[in-house]
């Protein structure tokens, strides 16, 4: 991603962003948009998405082979369904994680992902990664290729899927509404673009810079 | 292989002798088979064996190797799932036969999807697990409150309370539940078990649980353990 010398690490301040892979585009337009040249990005398998009780051994494992190159590392996931055992790791590991309990929940905004969880309990959400790789993640990971019986039985409960768009492709949209009649859902569109990822890595980037002389000098 | 897969297909269950019909079920439950144990049931059932020993001996300890080959990550859900379904197949066929024999239940249990939440796919795994395990299951179902909870403990009386969660933001609403029954001092009266994907057994301890319980076959052995460790008390 960017540059990564060992002379503009020892320069002051560099910042490793161990992320989901399934952040992976938007992670990298989020860097490229605000010019955040000190912040590397290394990614874990998205799959993890489907698996959250690997996502902490992982992240552990991977700030740990970084943390002597990385003046600060920052660990890009939510919960994601580790009921807390990210937040216990990432204490022991003193490094911080994006907020809230999924990335439905910081694209959205905690306030109002929750008033849409409220308005409608039984909503399945996909974002422009799911939408991307709905085929691979949900049906044939859930074997609803195999075994298209159990849909009733994963998502009987579910009346609505809610795709929430980071980049509003019209393409990814329509893929959307075709995964909604998929799953025989109704079928809502929602722009986020980047919300709290946004806001949280771009925050990293300018608190790394009041710590260090030369990042002061380009945020003056 | 295709000569193997026409053998198998070839199977007459009722040619089999017992101890061969029972593996027969065990291998069919593995692969989810409902028409094979909906048959192999009735087939036991006909040679007089009593509901009972084809519930334990056929169907549950069948569900037993699953659970094994899940937890090791043999086996997943989608398969799980049809097991379960192929289990139902000859729970069908012998609910009623169990209820007629008179016995009593091992224990009740009252279990729900906590307040917020939809997900009872593990809930409903637990339930029939219980179910062959001996336990009377009362399920309340998804996005159950505390109300609803409380009510369900008044009316049933259970010994035991079961509880699930697949969202770490719902999951916290279960000691929302513990701490309502230790406000109106019921705590004492009830076992409670909790489980789900997020959770594991520190938040059990943490939220007050008697157990946590990380899959369907844990919560069966773990509520004949609570009810075995309570009643050995009491004695």
């Amino acid at each position: 991603m960017s540059d990564r010398s060992g002379a503009s690490v020892a320069a002051g301040g560099r910042t490793l962003v161990v992320a989901c892979g399934a952040l992976a585009r938007e992670l990298l337009a989020i860097v490229e948009a605000n010019g955040l040249d000190r912040i590397d990005v290394e990614y874990l398998p998205a799959r993890y998405h489907n698996t959250p009780d690997k996502i902490p051994d992982a992240v552990a494992e991977r700030v740990r082979a970084a943390s002597d190159r990385y003046d600060h590392i920052y660990v890009g996931y939510a919960d994601c369904g580790t009921g807390g055992r990210l937040d216990a790791v990432c204490e022991e590991l003193g490094v911080e994680h994006l907020p809230g309990a999924h990335c439905y929940q910081f694209f959205t905004g905690s306030e109002a992902f929750h008033e849409m969880q409220d308005a409608e309990i039984g909503t399945f959400y996909l974002t422009d990664y799911l939408v991307r790789h709905f085929d691979r993640l949900v049906i044939t990971g859930l074997g609803l290729d195999r075994h298209p019986q159990l849909l009733s039985e994963y998502f009987g409960n579910y009346t609505r899927l809610m795709y929430l768009t980071q980049v509003h492709d019209p393409i990814l949209v329509e893929k959307g509404r075709a995964a909604a009649e998929r799953l025989g859902l109704k079928y809502e569109v929602r722009q986020t673009g980047y919300g709290d990822l946004e806001t949280s890595i771009v925050g990293i980037s300018l608190s790394g810079g009041r710590q260090t002389a030369d990042l002061d000098e380009g945020a003056a | 292989m295709a000569e193997v897969e026409v053998l198998e297909d070839e199977i007459d269950l009722s040619a089999l002798s017992d101890e061969e019909l029972v593996i027969q079920m065990h291998d069919d439950l593995y692969d989810g088979l409902a028409d094979e144990i909906f048959e192999g049931t009735t087939i036991l059932l006909g040679r007089g064996w009593g509901p009972s020993k084809v519930l334990d001996e056929a169907l549950v300890e069948g569900m037993r190797i699953v659970g094994i080959d899940f937890r090791d990550g043999i086996l997943f859900v989608p398969e799980v799932l049809l097991s379960a379904n192929a289990m139902k197949a000859g729970m069908g066929i012998l609910r009623p036969l169990l209820a007629e024999t008179g016995a009593l239940p091992v224990g009740k249990v009252v279990i729900g999807t906590v307040k917020g939440d939809i997900h009872d796919i593990g809930k409903n795994l637990v339930g029939m697990m219980l179910e062959g395990a001996g336990f009377e299951v009362i399920d309340l179902g998804i996005n159950t409150d505390v109300e609803e909870f409380l009510g369900a403990l008044d009316e049933h009386k259970p010994d035991i309370l079961g509880m699930s969660a697949l969202l770490t933001t719902t999951m916290p609403y279960m000691k929302v539940v513990i701490d309502t029954l230790e406000a109106k001092s019921l705590r004492s009266e009830y076992m409670v078990i909790v489980g789900g994907a997020p959770l594991n057994l520190e938040f059990a301890e943490a939220i007050g649980a008697d157990a946590y319980c990380r899959d369907a076959a844990v919560a069966a052995e773990t509520a004949k353990r609570l009810i075995a460790e309570r009643r050995a008390l009491v004695a």
